[in-house]
């Protein structure tokens, strides 16, 4: 099984590592990386919302069981299905496309189909990486103590500060760890994006489709293990930091 | 895309942690610090539209008229009435292959974890960290990068076993090992597994007797769950099929949305409801482990 992990690479030879060197290969990193850290961070900001609008569900209850089936459903399951929902609705026919110029007569397509090339990735990234903020959140905003909502109060706190003072000082590990996490979530997404986008290789996973598919250039399989490479470095840096944020986040929960 | 995220916790606490006060921990107590009522039914109902909506259209999509317009059942009629034409071969062929595949990995998964995991539990309690450290692995790797590996494997495989799509499960056990081991390892801390093997072991049980009749019964549940989440994780899985040229539930959509959009959304539509039961089914054996404990 470790043989799935190893690179295999006939003959030691650094020139395909080169390769990330390359303008258009940084192009892509690059554009992996702030369509990730922008989806993480608006995920993070409307799961937290979220999350802090579910405070006070019973833990075990069927209403918190459905949302962390429906969270589950959209952060991992549903790759390829996003992408045709968001066909349905914002294709060129689609349902709030077509419902938008009809009702108000606002093109939202007036700049071209943005949709299937990256801005539009945006918002189906964004109906995967807020769920997943929701699976990993709310276990850490349900460890807070209620002792100390408890003592906030009799010292004459309000829900404000209580927030501000306590809450967030003692979240802010956790809510870093999930920034990471999604980073790295959409950073390697690609079922979303390949199903969406059929052409071009603007993030990092379609290049690597392109250089293992293509057959026109001689030692493309080789691009395709030094873009692998990049991802893996880059994954192993966010994990740490992840691992890092999450062992601070649980010191309170001893 | 399943690459990092977490499963739906079947136990989200380590079960050996003090136990902190659970049930609506903050609502319990005299100082409310929750959201209003109001607010919880705005921000709700925003995440509900916002999330809700691509998912309507896309059901919306399934009854619509074509150009004149209209809402028909007629596409829903001819994907249950067989009169489904050129779309529905490689759909038939991945949803086979599909089902094919979760089956071979939730059977190698369970026969390759669960001893594994039972054997370090009994006799080496000191590679439980190793072995964790490698079932978490794959969370690191993504799928695309994992593929730019296993494809000199699988050409290394196709030649053992020829290149049917059910060689994909090696594959497949990699990738949910990680949701599989965490089901398993909340399962197994719950349980004195220690305890009961050498309590039937001196009562005379085999090893074989042992395993069957005390130790398999009580990780049921993390078998169980396991096994959902595994299933759920196979059915959705799109990057390693695709990039390997095998054909799945997945592929095929993609393929047939090409041809046959109505189709195709219907089809992703039933797999996201049953997805949907899947995983809400996986809470429920979850929560009952929480119950049954004292």
């Amino acid at each position: 099984m470790g043989t799935g992990f190893t690179k295999k690479s006939g003959g030691f030879t650094l020139d395909t590592v080169k390769a990330l060197g390359d303008p258009v290969v940084l192009g892509t990193f690059w554009n992996s990386a702030w369509l990730s850290a922008l989806t993480a961070v608006l995920g993070v900001t409307f799961g937290a919302v979220i999350c802090y609008a579910l405070i006070g569900m019973r833990p075990d209850g069927t209403f918190r069981n459905a949302i962390n089936a429906v969270s589950g459903v959209l952060a991992q399951f549903a790759g390829v299905p996003l992408a045709f929902a968001y066909i349905a609705a914002l294709g060129l026919n689609g349902m709030v496309t077509v419902f938008l110029k009809d009702t108000w007569g606002i093109d939202i397509y007036s700049g071209g189909t943005w949709l299937y090339e990256m801005p539009g990735l945006v918002l189906p990234y964004l109906a995967f990486q807020i769920p997943l903020m929701v699976i990993v959140f709310l276990p850490a905003l349900e460890a807070l103590r209620p002792q100390w909502a408890e003592a906030n109060a009799t010292l004459g706190g309000t829900r404000f500060t209580y927030w501000t003072r306590v809450g967030l000082p003692v979240l802010v590990p956790s809510l870093i760890g999930s920034l990471l996490l999604l980073f790295a979530n959409a950073f390697s997404a690609y079922a979303t994006a390949a199903a969406l986008i059929s052409q071009g290789s603007q993030i990092v996973p379609l290049q690597i489709r392109a250089a293992l598919s293509s057959e026109t250039v001689l030692g493309h399989e080789n691009l395709a293990g030094a873009l692998a490479l990049g991802m893996i470095l880059t994954m192993v840096v966010v994990m740490s930091l992840y691992s890092l944020a999450d062992r601070r986040s649980t010191r309170w929960r001893r | 895309m399943t690459a990092l995220t977490d499963i739906p916790r079947a136990n989200p606490q380590a079960p050996d942690a003090p136990r902190l006060p659970r049930r609506g921990a903050v609502r319990h107590s005299g100082a409310d610090v929750g959201p209003s009522r109001a607010t919880r039914i705005v921000v709700l109902s925003m995440a509900a539209l916002f999330l809700g909506l691509p998912l309507f259209a896309l059901g919306a999509f399934t009854v619509r008229g074509g150009l004149k317009g209209g809402v028909t059942l007629s596409h829903w009629h001819d994907l249950f009435g067989g009169e489904l034409g050129a779309a529905s071969g490689p759909l038939w062929s991945g949803l086979q292959n599909s089902l094919l595949l979760s089956v071979v990995t939730v059977v190698v998964m369970l026969a390759l974890l669960v001893p594994t995991m039972i054997l370090v539990r009994l006799h080496l309690p000191r590679l439980e960290r190793v072995l964790e450290f490698v079932c978490l692995l794959p969370l690191t790797i993504p799928a695309v990068a994992l593929v730019v590996g296993l494809a000199p494997v699988f050409s290394v495989v196709a030649r053992v076993f020829g290149s049917g799509s059910w060689t994909l499960a090696f594959a497949y056990v990699i990738v949910t090992l990680p949701y599989s081991y965490r089901a398993i390892q909340a399962n197994l801390a719950a349980v004195d597994v220690v305890t009961l093997a050498e309590a039937a072991r001196s009562l005379g049980a085999s090893w074989t007797a042992t395993m069957r009749d005390v130790l398999l019964p009580n990780l049921r549940r993390g078998m169980l769950a396991a096994s959902f989440i595994s299933i759920a994780v196979v059915l959705g899985e799109f990057t390693i099929a695709s990039l390997l040229s095998r054909t799945n539930l997945q592929t095929a959509l993609v393929l047939v949305s090409k041809r046959d959009p109505y189709v195709s959304n219907i089809v992703v539509l039933l797999s996201l409801v049953f997805a949907l039961v899947l995983l809400f089914a996986l809470g429920r054996v979850g929560t009952q482990t929480r119950r049954s404990r004292p």
